[in-house]
């Protein structure tokens, strides 16, 4: 019992963090319609920046300072980069992205190296914050579940109580429009691809201490963010919410438990060959739920492409 | 017009001839490992070491047959076993009869395979496989040949020593096995068990699993399945990030005993551990830095470290792999017939710039040496690892490990 609600913790903060990654590759994506293979590199980003500035600043600043700079790097790339490209339609997009994202992992190689850099958490969040029977749950990650619960409560607030929101939500459904009203799209599209970016900078910054920080992190993330906004439904923050939370959870538990296919597959009636390993079926035998836990999420992205194209709560078609 | 542009040619050719029979004169050494990719760090820093070896160990003191110096030629071979034999073809191509190679044992499986059957065919151009790393047992025993020399303990005679250490603690009732889903990792695994089963058998395993290699972001499900276990001690043949991520979330999420593994140190690994890790990880190798053999050893890592300050003197073995072999090159009298260096290599006795000594063993070419159960830590460091203050410390040793330990080699001599 004990250990459910301490894995429910564990996925709650994998679920946030994924949340904080997808929340902005899904605003950027129903806005411009441009998939942004290059959202994982930010992340990286931001995780990097803020390892640079802690060893000057502290960690602290690291927080603070990181993820605008990430947004300012973002906003340019939209401004310098994709909106020139746009004109000649998505594929050049999607490939300019795509380019974008290998040359930030070759940037990061160039600067800090191949090996894994020494970001720490910082002293204050070291140790336990408290424990639920002998399961310590670590400070830090209390600190993370509140930061992004923070993050999401903003995000929220603005995009459905602020001007700002008005227009962004406007420009979701009906873009051509809002621009037949005469507000900037282009400077929307910067400003959303700006904060896009930065968002996945502080969940790089927060991130990047726990889950190390080396230029394999963005390969890692990069496609199961798309998985998250696939299920969740493109553009859609709450959806994009329960998807990062089901995933968190799928895999946690998946992992956590032992389920053997083996006993799925006696308790439906099927006889177990002996001995198994000269079996033609013996992979699938033998399979345990945690050797599958990681593809699990890409199992439902495709049931619900099957039966649920648009997402748990999105609107328009993939 | 044509006449002078065809003597011309011909002596550029010629001219051409000369200089690479000029070249000829040094003994080159191909180094065959990842220069680019997501382990060149790992790959450039052992070319550094080689380089570095061959230069102070053997130019420096005058070469090996009088005057003939050791050049290391890397060739990138992206750690990916197709690649390797394309570099190595490029290599015998090139005149090459001494290659190296470490990270991986996928690589070594086919670069032994490989260099055998070109051995058979190719009598007067046979190279010789010096593996300074790859440490699946197999390479040994059943797929060993004539050609391959092991400088590393192999999986099965670091898990000895490292079950030796555990034997003889007796707060170890449960342990947990956990590691990648590859050949190596099972391997660690299945000798582990054995191992403890045959030492300690009121051990109990509470846990032997698997994990997809370089795939899992997040290890906290299996750190908190560790610490239900109750195991008070865990075993795994991670490296690399999967070893980094394994090792914190196991500390960050409580587990308070020693964590015994194979590679948890150096490649910015020890940097990044830092103080989490100190008391908790263990490591299992050969080549101590902390202690430091001798004032020769504390010199030459000194001036390692002049020259490549990011770098590491993290497998200590390659000083091995060089002195041997330019022992051996001297012994035979050639370097170029490499079946007569090939057997002065076998049952080489050698005094180890990191004291002890190592016997290459004629049986299966495994070299016989001392291996060390080190402490990750920042007390009594003289060397650190990536500058960081942190290194290993020996804690316990084994006086030339598994000697004895049966091999199923049956070697084709030539």
């Amino acid at each position: 019992m004990d250990l459910i609600l301490v894995n429910l913790i564990d996925g709650l903060v994998t679920g946030l963090l994924l949340f904080m990654l997808s929340a902005g590759l899904t605003l950027i994506f129903s806005m411009m319609g441009v998939l942004n293979f290059a959202h994982a590199s930010f992340y990286m980003l931001g995780a990097y920046f803020a390892y640079q500035i802690s060893t000057y600043l502290g960690f602290w600043m690291g927080l603070l300072i990181a993820p605008p700079l990430v947004g300012i790097v973002g906003a340019a790339v939209e401004r310098y980069g994709l909106r020139r490209v746009h004109q000649y339609g998505h594929v050049p997009e999607l490939i300019f992205t795509f380019g974008l994202a290998l040359l930030i992992e070759e940037l990061v190689k160039f600067i800090w190296g191949n090996d894994q850099i020494p970001y720490q958490i910082p002293e204050i969040l070291e140790g336990a914050a408290f424990s639920i029977s002998s399961y310590d749950i670590p400070a830090y990650k209390v600190f993370m579940i509140f930061l992004s619960l923070g993050i999401f409560a903003g995000l929220l607030f603005v995009m459905t109580r602020t001007r700002v929101g008005m227009i962004i939500q406007a420009a979701l459904s009906y873009p051509r429009t809002v621009e037949a009203l005469g507000h900037n799209v282009p400077l929307v599209f910067m400003g959303v691809f700006g904060v896009g970016t930065a968002l996945a900078g502080v969940a790089g910054v927060i991130a990047g201490p726990v889950l190390s920080t080396f230029p394999g992190m963005a390969f890692v993330l990069g496609s199961i963010v798309f998985v998250t906004i696939v299920i969740g439904g493109l553009g859609s923050l709450g959806g994009a919410l329960v998807a990062a939370l089901i995933i968190g959870w799928l895999t946690t538990f998946a992992k956590a438990y032992n389920i053997r296919m083996e006993d799925i597959l006696t308790s439906l009636g099927f006889t177990k060959p002996e001995p198994v390993w000269d079996s033609a079926w013996a992979d699938l035998w033998t399979l345990t739920s945690p050797q599958i836990a990681d593809i699990l999420p890409y199992l439902l992205m495709i049931l619900i492409l099957v039966f649920r194209p648009y997402g748990l709560f999105g609107k328009r078609d993939v | 017009m044509r006449t002078i542009v065809k003597r011309g040619a011909v002596a550029a050719l010629s001219l051409a001839v000369m200089a690479s029979a000029a070249f000829a004169e040094n003994v080159k050494i191909a180094f065959i490992d990842p220069l680019s990719g997501p382990f060149a760090s790992t790959g450039t820093n052992g070319l550094h070491q080689y380089e570095f070896a061959a230069e102070t160990l053997v130019n420096a003191n005058g070469g090996v047959l009088g005057g003939q110096k050791f050049e290391i030629v890397g060739f990138d071979n992206k750690i990916s076993p197709k690649e390797s034999l394309i570099q190595l073809q490029v290599a015998i191509d090139q005149g090459i009869r001494y290659v190296v190679q470490g990270n991986s044992s996928g690589v070594a499986n086919a670069l032994t395979e490989a260099i055998d059957k070109h051995n058979r065919r190719n009598p007067d151009s046979r190279v010789l496989f010096l593996n300074y790393s790859a440490v699946d047992p197999a390479l040994t025993n059943e797929k060993c040949n004539f050609w391959h020399f092991r400088f590393d303990a192999n999986a099965d005679i670091k898990m000895d020593a490292l079950t030796d250490v555990m034997a003889a603690d007796d707060s170890i009732k449960k342990v947990y096995i956990i590691g990648q889903d590859y050949s190596f990792g099972k391997a660690v695994a299945a000798a582990a068990v054995s191992f403890l089963g045959a030492k300690r058998p009121d051990i109990e395993i509470v846990g032997n699993e698997l994990h997809p290699i370089g795939k899992v972001k997040d290890f906290t499900p299996y750190a908190r399945k560790i610490v239900a276990s109750g195991a008070d001690a865990v075993i795994t043949g991670n490296w690399g990030s999967d070893m980094l991520n394994l090792g914190k979330s196991v500390i960050e999420n409580g587990f308070k005993g020693p964590i015994y593994t194979y590679y948890a140190a150096a490649d910015g690994i020890t940097a990044a551990f830092g103080e989490t890790g100190k008391g908790s990880l263990r490591l299992v190798s050969e080549g101590p830095l902390n202690p430091i053999a001798s004032d020769r050893a504390a010199d030459y890592v000194k001036a390692f470290k002049a020259k490549y300050p990011d770098g590491n003197v993290s497998q200590a073995r390659i000083t091995n792999v060089i002195e041997m072999l330019a022992r051996a090159i001297n012994d035979a009298g050639s370097a170029t017939d490499v079946v007569a260096v090939g057997k002065a290599l076998e049952g080489m006795e050698h005094d180890s710039l990191w004291g002890g000594k190592i016997m290459m063993r004629p049986q299966d070419h495994q070299a016989i040496q001392d291996v060390h159960i080190f402490a990750h830590t920042d007390e009594g460091v003289q060397f650190d690892y990536d500058n960081s203050g942190y290194g290993m410390v020996v804690e316990s040793s084994v006086t030339m490990a598994s000697a004895d330990a049966p091999t199923t080699c049956k070697m084709k001599r030539p």
